[in-house]
């Protein structure tokens, strides 16, 4: 007997009768097809308007700093400057996101920009959030040539735009945007939560930012 | 690791005469219990999604094995791979093959308790693979030859001076001058040696924290960001899980990740939750081209359907041991197995059996502050007991124990004999209690006595106690 029919087989054993079997797996497929949503926090179910400022006030809870444009096309200044802030040199990774196209680049005629995945050597990338998650302060990321997972952990600094019609109050609404992109049941190959920025706690339980993943976490809204 | 659950007593009183782990220890009531308090405090539902997570998690215990299937079958259809695993051997086996067809040489690693359950950085060495652990706390033991002494902080039994010490030892590339005294420039170290390690490593191995049955994927929640570079940076990302960690759909997730982050370090989410569905796609820059996940048993289904199977709900959190006085007083490692604390007393001996493990659910007050923290809601304390009963009728427990046991019991089952020696018993050991009304040792009882006083009794039995206090009510009620 394979490994796999003998554990399967030691568990069915405890599931009591197999005329049980018929109705189990009626709940099971059930289950997978209605996806129930639990139980979603008061604080997630905010007008529209509050969920994005709530979104804002969360991420800065969690070590994010925040800015937010009115338009696309401002969003290379505001990347500028923050690189100038902070005495960076003046060079980006990003991924092939249309949106992110049309940020406005030309205006940035000093500023590096360098396509496609991130091998380590970038001080600053920036990619484009599916979706953020008003509840905790959370950006998600989807996986691919538009914005690539490894852009999201090397630099030492990453730059998420967001556009505000795409913050939700909970994480199942995330859930119901993957699946109308991917299909049900079906997500990109990574899919990352991120709430600021990397850290650890390991000596001593005391909290420092900037552990293997970014040391900085910057969220520009656009509105 | 070795099992020395049977010498916990042993390993105890080593460690609370330890004054650096002491130290150390004083951290984990720090770092953690006000944590967790505020952020459920914050949360007015966090109480409902306890029921709710333990629902789900009861639900998916009983359709375990179609789950799995289901599961199994998300898995194969987004290009990767399901291996069982029946033992820990097993698991052994089938991930030193992945790593052997991958020409690995080094393999790095995201914190995962379950490959320590399964030994896997000492079979792979043994076979000339070099483990890399990336987690910092995992990256330090690893370095002192240690293994985790907590599940979710795995270098709390350290000072900072410690890891000075081994990053001293081990770094030697590195300046002799370099300042090393901030937790800080520690990190900075570890990152800058840590970070060559990924894009060196062929393999990347991670635990999951969920398999989700609806997508096929593994989810890892960690704050570093070192699990996401093992499983995005290797050519090959292996997850190694035992079966208990599905849950059937996102939903099902958001609603326990609800709760996860909370218990254990008080955060409202872990700063990376990262979901994960097969391997790299025809269009993705970066990602592993392999995605192979080991499902391991290892006794776990021989504990559904018994009076254990509450804990296979744990989701790993640590809060039953951030919270337990016991192991605030001796720390992890006194534990001598994988699991320590509360939940490893508990799933321990299902793991290993009671004979070796014996001493671990009698590693408590029954203080119960576990059951009373745990987002799973696991009724540790009443397993804990079922253990001892176990242990009791195979007989494995201290002859002086039975003896004691087998007596009260004699005296308990006749209330009139037990009430007739009590008022003979008390007034004499008040007697004895002398003018410092204390014993600093009592027969058959030293080793409660070593560490502290019995005060003696007043004089009167509790029942003589009691039942003056009713009378006095009664008078004072006419």
């Amino acid at each position: 007997m394979s490994a796999r029919d003998s554990i399967l087989g030691k568990i069915r054993a405890t599931m009591g009768s197999p005329a049980s079997n018929d109705d189990r797996r009626k709940a099971v497929l059930e289950r997978l097809a209605d996806t129930p949503t639990g139980i979603i926090p008061g604080r997630a179910k905010l007008p529209k308007a509050e969920q994005v400022e709530l979104f804002c006030e969360m991420a800065e809870q969690f070590g994010a700093t925040l800015a937010r444009v009115s338009t696309y096309g401002e969003v290379a200044g505001e990347v500028s400057g923050y690189l100038r802030a902070r005495n960076l040199p003046a060079a980006i990774r990003m991924g092939a996101d249309e949106r992110l196209k049309k940020a406005g680049w030309e205006t940035e005629k000093n500023l590096e920009l360098r396509y496609g995945l991130s091998d380590g050597g970038d001080l600053a990338g920036v990619s484009h959030a599916t979706a953020g998650i008003a509840e905790t302060g959370t950006v998600a990321m989807m996986s691919g040539q538009d914005n690539p997972t490894t852009i999201n952990f090397l630099p030492e600094h990453h730059i998420v735009v967001i556009k505000a019609a795409d913050i939700k109050g909970d994480m199942e609404s995330v859930w119901a945007m993957v699946r109308k992109k991917q299909g049900k049941g079906e997500m990109p190959r990574a899919l990352n939560l991120i709430t600021g920025p990397s850290r650890s706690g390991d000596i001593e339980q005391t909290i420092l930012l900037g552990a293997h993943g970014p040391r900085a976490l910057h969220v520009i809204v656009v509105e | 690791m070795e099992l020395t659950a049977n010498k916990f007593k042993a390993n105890a009183s080593k460690a609370l005469v330890d004054a650096q782990l002491q130290k150390a220890l004083g951290n984990v009531e720090k770092g953690f219990i006000g944590k967790r308090q505020k952020a459920a405090d914050a949360l007015p539902e966090f109480d409902a999604l306890r029921d709710n997570a333990r629902d789900i998690k009861n639900h998916t215990l009983a359709h375990l094995d179609l789950y799995l299937e289901e599961y199994e079958r998300k898995v194969t259809a987004a290009g990767g791979h399901v291996h069982w695993a029946e033992t820990a051997e097993d698991a052994r086996r089938i991930v030193l093959d992945i790593c052997k067809k991958a020409n690995a040489r080094t393999v790095t690693k995201g914190k995962s308790m379950i490959t320590e359950e399964i030994a896997l950085n000492d079979h792979l060495s043994a076979n000339g693979i070099e483990p890399v652990e990336t987690d910092l706390g995992e990256y330090i033991i690893q370095l002192r030859g240690e293994h985790p002494s907590h599940i979710i902080a795995p270098a709390v039994h350290l000072n900072k001076e410690q890891v000075e010490g081994d990053f001293r030892r081990v770094h030697t590339h590195l300046a002799k001058d370099r300042d090393l005294t901030e937790p800080v420039s520690l990190l900075s170290e570890a990152r800058e040696v840590l970070r060559q390690r990924y894009f060196a490593a062929d393999v990347g191995i991670t635990g999951a924290n969920f398999l989700i049955a609806e997508t096929g994927s593994s989810v890892i929640v960690t704050n570093e960001g070192n699990g996401d570079l093992t499983q995005t940076l290797g050519k090959v990302h292996v997850v190694v899980a035992s079966i208990e960690k599905i849950v059937p759909t996102l939903e099902d997730t958001s609603q326990i990740l609800r709760v996860l982050a909370r218990s254990a370090t008080g955060q409202d989410m872990s700063v990376y939750t990262t979901f994960s569905t097969g391997p790299k796609r025809e269009e993705d820059p970066d990602g592993p081209d392999e995605y192979h996940v080991v499902l391991l048993d290892n006794g776990r289904s021989a504990m559904l359907g018994t009076e254990y199977q509450d804990m296979l709900r744990c989701i790993r959190c640590g809060a039953c041991m951030n919270h337990c006085p016991v192991y605030h007083a001796v720390g992890g490692h006194a534990y001598g197995s994988v699991y320590p604390g509360p939940m490893g007393a508990v799933l321990t001996p299902s793991l290993n059996g009671i004979d070796e493990t014996g001493q671990l659910p009698n590693a408590s007050t029954f203080c119960g502050r576990c059951e009373a923290v745990c987002p799973m809601r696991i009724p540790l304390p009443k397993m804990m007991r079922h253990w001892r009963e176990r242990e009791f009728e195979r007989n494995l427990t201290p002859a002086v124990a039975r003896y004691g046991l087998k007596a009260w019991a004699f005296f308990a089952k006749r209330p009139k004999l037990y009430r007739f020696a009590a008022s003979l018993g008390m007034p004499l050991l008040s007697l004895f209690g002398g003018t410092s009304r204390r014993f600093h040792a009592l027969p058959f009882a030293g080793g409660w006595t070593r560490y502290r006083d019995l005060p003696a009794p007043e004089g009167r039995t509790f029942q003589q106690a009691w039942a003056q206090r009713e009378a006095l009510k009664q008078e004072a009620g006419h």
